[in-house]
């Protein structure tokens, strides 16, 4: 009953979406005040359905009903509770509802803060999320229904792949739609401003909140599921630029680089034609990430099982959404105004300059994840593009954007001059250079990457320091502290993010210049040294998990005689999908990762073992969390505070600067 | 043109491979060995380890050979294929007999029928790499110079045999 | 002290438990497999390289490439050893071909379009816009801007 329930929550859902994707529309066309309040009952209705339907499938999980079919496919009644709700979305059905339901999150987000909004602009951006929405609906209730009977039942389900139970599955997927799905409230934004012909410095404000927000979320995704596929695959790496990889990725450097332009076009009302396009790209590449997940066109580690009518459905659906908007933008774009004038050489000027190498980087991603597809539908043979084509891609695209970085954020808006920035960089630069010369060779070891990583690194953060340095000595405050917290929190935002790019650049550069790994065969009381660190093997034991069983080896790990800590890798089966899991088991630490996986068994109690040391391998993610964690901070300047609460979308200048000078 | 509308024209083209892609495999790999010389090998006999199964015994004729394996599933699919082309007479199939063991090798073909003339052992995969098999069932067409015609990644069915593969014999036996 | 104390941990370490042997008889060839492996795809997988997988194929080929190496066959050789076998597809560094030239100019092409076209509008915007009006707009903003404590950096 209760699964009939959550798919007949679905079918309401779509009706009411087809009205929410159509009446407030041609409202808001025709000036229908009626019509156009439709929007927000309509939003907030479909949530409550989908969530709804998400409920009952949960509860379908939890109660273990292998009646439907989903239910059984993905899960087993050993599973334990929370991977059973997580394996919600553990393949292609769940997973659909979960997009949807965070797109209704989403929806309900927007009805709640957008008072501050004209009507028309409202019931437009609603509107196009429920079209959004009508697609993912209408794809579920056709050709993957969740809620899809299974008689007679399964006697018991055939479990969640063990690959997906770990934490990792319970927060990574959600944390990832999130982002993925936030671009749809800036592209429905974009597309409700072309309809509107409203496309204004007002239009860039409001969308810049919901893009830092859906940003943040991507950012810590894809980091979570970088982290998740390092701890969990076993062989140490955190990035193989995966098809499926690429396809987080893309949206990710397409939404960073609309976070900049959108600063550009709220600031000077500038380059509003490029900002749509770019919000436009950020939906439709998360979208063509959906597609190339479940269409089974490209091969990867992490596709869903593939079905050739689902892909045929998402390409369909991302024909209309995408064609369509980029048809309406060729339409529309044309009459929309140029905007303050700036020089090329100014804050503009870097902000789109590193548009430019950021959209030249995701269009090298989108190539090399495409190009196989490319030759083999043309029939010139098959190839694989992978790691080593993307990282000698990518570095040369990103070396000068992240130079860009460090001098943008200090170069005045509308005109900067060379001299002027030259004279205030000079001691940043000299002292990256210095530092990024010498510290490997202090490390013990130079190559000419490490310096080039280090260098980047340290410029961010140097030039980070003089900005603020400057920043601080124009604002009001006697102390320190209170000159400190009179820098807006979007600046903070920004220098944080900034060095979270540079905590980023240190791990990746220290990994790959310092890492080590040892391959070796150990028997009880043996000891194997890696990175200062002796590993001492004291044998391995069977254990016995909910659903699985596991040898479960122990290493003593010492350094310099005393004892660092314990380690227990352990090399797991799990019966019903009869699967080997390597669990490996890992010390992480500021400075260091100790890692170690058991292989497979030898004579007389040994075992192969893998040893590897991470030099700030935890650096790599703790980069990510800053650069959300500067989004945050972007978010909560008292500008978006202050525009929540007002009606008006623009807050008059003299009350702005009297609030300021009281506060 | 229109510069706005070149975002759309790229998407389109885009959205035409992609379109293109949903037709195709993409774990497909063509064979570069089509159209080279048989690699050689000389491998024991599976039911006379003394006889070896070589290219060279078998120049001027035309015939196939098949990759399987007892522990393969899709070999299993495959083999009432074999068996009916077998029969028939058309074309000799050798058998390779892929990272096996002899005796359940040999109790799989008492079971479901033995479709070869001979059957090689390559225990160790080497003929395989030398083919550049990388699944079993593949099935190579060798004509009667010895040259690689045609390559079947995965199991035959009896679609291919009747369009591709009987067609292409006939037309290698009549040169 | 503590060097004498390392030093006499590293010269008894042996004698009260052995060190483990590496799991390969030749690191320095298993490097060189190594350094050649992650730059190779396995064919059977999903998506992963040579080295990481551990598919009966894969270890098949390992086995091959360290008897090639064995035979102080280079790199190049080994390459084209699976080439031959394979084709490209085994190569997660398409070479350069006719076939692959977009995809390995695309990028600076992309770029050098992209840096291009920016510089065109923004020398065409300074023509257009310099004489324009300065708009309430434009004229509050700039209000604003100073409101927003003297944005200079």
């Amino acid at each position: 009953m209760i699964p009939e329930i959550g798919h007949f929550a679905l079918i309401l859902a779509l009706c009411v979406a087809l009205v929410q994707g159509s009446l407030p529309i041609y409202g808001a066309a025709v000036g229908n005040s009626a019509l156009m309040s439709v929007a927000k009952p309509a939003a907030r209705t479909q949530f409550l359905l989908v969530l709804t339907a998400f409920g009952c499938l949960a509860y379908a999980f939890a109660d273990k009903d292998f009646s439907v079919l989903y239910v059984a496919a993905t899960s087993n009644s050993q599973l334990p509770l929370h991977y059973r709700l997580a394996a919600i979305w553990g393949a292609h059905e769940g997973s659909l509802l979960l997009w949807t339901f965070i797109l209704t999150i989403w929806m309900f987000a927007v009805t709640l803060f957008s008072a501050h909004l004209p009507e028309a602009t409202r019931s437009r951006i609603l509107g196009v999320m429920g079209l959004v929405s009508v697609g993912f609906l209408l794809f579920m209730l056709s050709v993957s229904n969740p809620f899809e009977r299974l008689i007679p039942a399964a006697p018991d389900g055939r479990d969640l792949n063990p690959l997906l139970q770990d934490p990792g599955m319970v927060i990574h997927p959600p944390m990832l739609y999130m982002g993925y799905v936030g671009f749809s409230v800036a592209f429905a934004f974009a597309i409700a401003a072309l309809l509107g012909g409203n496309l204004d410095a007002a239009w860039a404000r409001w969308s810049r909140p919901w893009t830092t927000v859906a940003w943040c979320f991507l950012t810590i995704g894809i980091a979570m599921g970088s982290g998740w596929a390092y701890y969990e695959l076993g062989w140490g790496g955190w990035w193989f630029w995966d098809p499926v990889e690429n396809a987080s990725f893309m949206p990710w450097l397409a939404g960073t680089a609309l976070v900049h332009s959108l600063a550009v076009t709220d600031k000077r009302g500038g380059f509003k034609v490029w900002t749509v396009l770019l919000a436009i790209m950020a939906f439709s590449l998360s979208l063509l990430g959906t597609f190339l997940v479940r269409s089974g066109v490209l091969t990867s580690v992490h596709a869903f099982a593939t079905d050739p009518k689902r892909g045929l459905f998402i390409l369909v659906f991302l024909a209309i959404v995408i064609g369509g908007s980029l048809a309406l933008y060729a339409w529309r774009a044309p009459k929309v105004g140029l905007g303050g004038s700036f020089a090329m050489l100014s804050r503009e000027g870097m902000l789109l300059a590193n548009n430019v190498l950021l959209v030249a980087a995701m269009g090298s991603v989108l190539l090399g994840t495409l190009y196989p597809l490319f030759l083999d539908a043309l029939d010139l043979g098959k190839i694989s593009v992978g790691p080593p084509y993307f990282d000698s891609v990518f570095v040369p695209l990103m070396v000068p954007a992240i130079f860009l970085m460090g001098i943008g954020p200090l170069a005045q808006w509308k005109k900067a001059s060379v001299p002027d920035l030259a004279k205030r960089l000079k001691w940043a630069f000299g002292v990256s250079l210095v530092s990024a010369l010498t510290l490997p060779i202090v490390l013990g070891s130079w190559t000419p990457l490490l310096s080039l990583g280090l260098l980047l690194a340290i410029w961010i953060v140097t030039t980070s320091a003089v900005g603020l340095r400057e920043r601080l000595a124009h604002v009001n405050g006697n102390s320190l502290v209170e000159r400190l917290a009179s820098v807006p929190r979007s600046y903070w935002g920004m220098l944080v993010a900034h060095c979270g790019i540079a905590v980023f650049i240190v791990g990746v550069t220290m990994v790959k210049g310092f890492e080590s790994e040892k391959d070796v065969r150990m028997n009880v009381g043996e000891t194997a040294s890696i990175g200062d660190y002796t590993f001492r093997f004291d044998g391995a034991q069977d254990v016995v998990g909910p659903n699985y069983t596991a040898a479960r080896g122990a290493f003593h790990v010492s350094r310099d005689g005393r004892e660092t800590t314990v380690l227990y890798p352990e090399k797991r089966r799990y019966p019903v999908q009869n699967q080997v899991m390597t669990e490996a088991a890992i010390d992480p630490g500021l400075l260091r990762d100790l890692y170690v996986s058991l292989g497979e068994p030898l004579d007389d109690g040994a075992w192969s073992v893998r040893l590897y040391h991470k030099p700030f391998i935890d650096w790599i993610w703790g980069g990510c969390f800053i650069m959300a964690l500067g989004g945050a901070l972007a978010i909560s300047d008292r500008r978006y505070r202050l525009a929540w609460r007002k009606q008006e979308p623009a807050v008059p200048v003299p009350t702005r600067a009297a609030r300021r000078k009281v506060a | 043109m229109n510069r706005f509308l070149l975002p759309l024209s790229i998407f389109v083209v885009v959205v035409g491979f992609l379109g293109i892609g949903l037709t195709l495999n993409p774990r497909e790999i063509p064979s570069p060995l089509v159209g080279k010389a048989v690699p050689d090998f000389s491998q024991p006999q599976l039911y006379d380890r003394e006889k070896v199964l070589s290219p060279a015994d078998l120049k001027g004729k035309v015939w196939l050979l098949n990759f399987w394996a007892s522990w393969c599933n899709g070999c299993k699919t495959e083999h009432p294929v074999l068996m009916e082309l077998a029969k028939s007479g058309e074309v000799p199939i050798y058998g390779m007999d892929y990272k096996d063991q002899q005796d359940e090798a040999m109790a799989w073909l008492r079971r479901w029928g033995n479709p070869y003339p001979i059957v090689g052992v390559d225990e160790a995969g080497r003929v395989g790499i030398n083919f550049g098999v990388y699944g079993v069932p593949e099935t190579y067409v060798i004509d009667k110079q010895g040259v690689i015609r045609y390559k079947q990644i995965g199991p035959l069915d009896p679609d291919t045999v009747a369009k591709k593969i009987i067609p292409l014999v006939k037309q290698l036996e009549s040169q | 002290m503590k060097w004498v104390m390392l030093i006499i941990l590293c010269v008894s370490g042996p004698a009260w438990a052995g060190e483990a042997r590496p799991l390969a008889d030749d690191p320095v060839a298993e490097a060189r497999l190594k350094h050649l492996a992650v730059e190779l795809r396995c064919l059977v997988c999903q998506n992963q390289t040579l080295a990481d997988s551990n598919a009966p194929l894969a270890e098949d080929l390992r086995r091959e490439v360290r008897e090639m190496i064995a035979k102080n066959m280079s790199d190049q050789e080994i390459i084209e050893f699976l080439v031959s076998r394979y084709g490209d597809f085994v190569l997660y560094r398409p070479p350069l071909k006719a076939t692959t030239t977009l995809l390995w100019v695309g990028p600076f092409v992309l770029l050098t379009i992209g840096a291009t076209a920016l510089v065109i509008t923004l020398r065409r915007r300074a023509h257009t816009v310099v004489d324009v009006v300065v708009t309430d707009e434009e004229h509050r903003k700039v209000e604003q801007l100073l409101a927003e404590g003297g944005k200079r950096s």
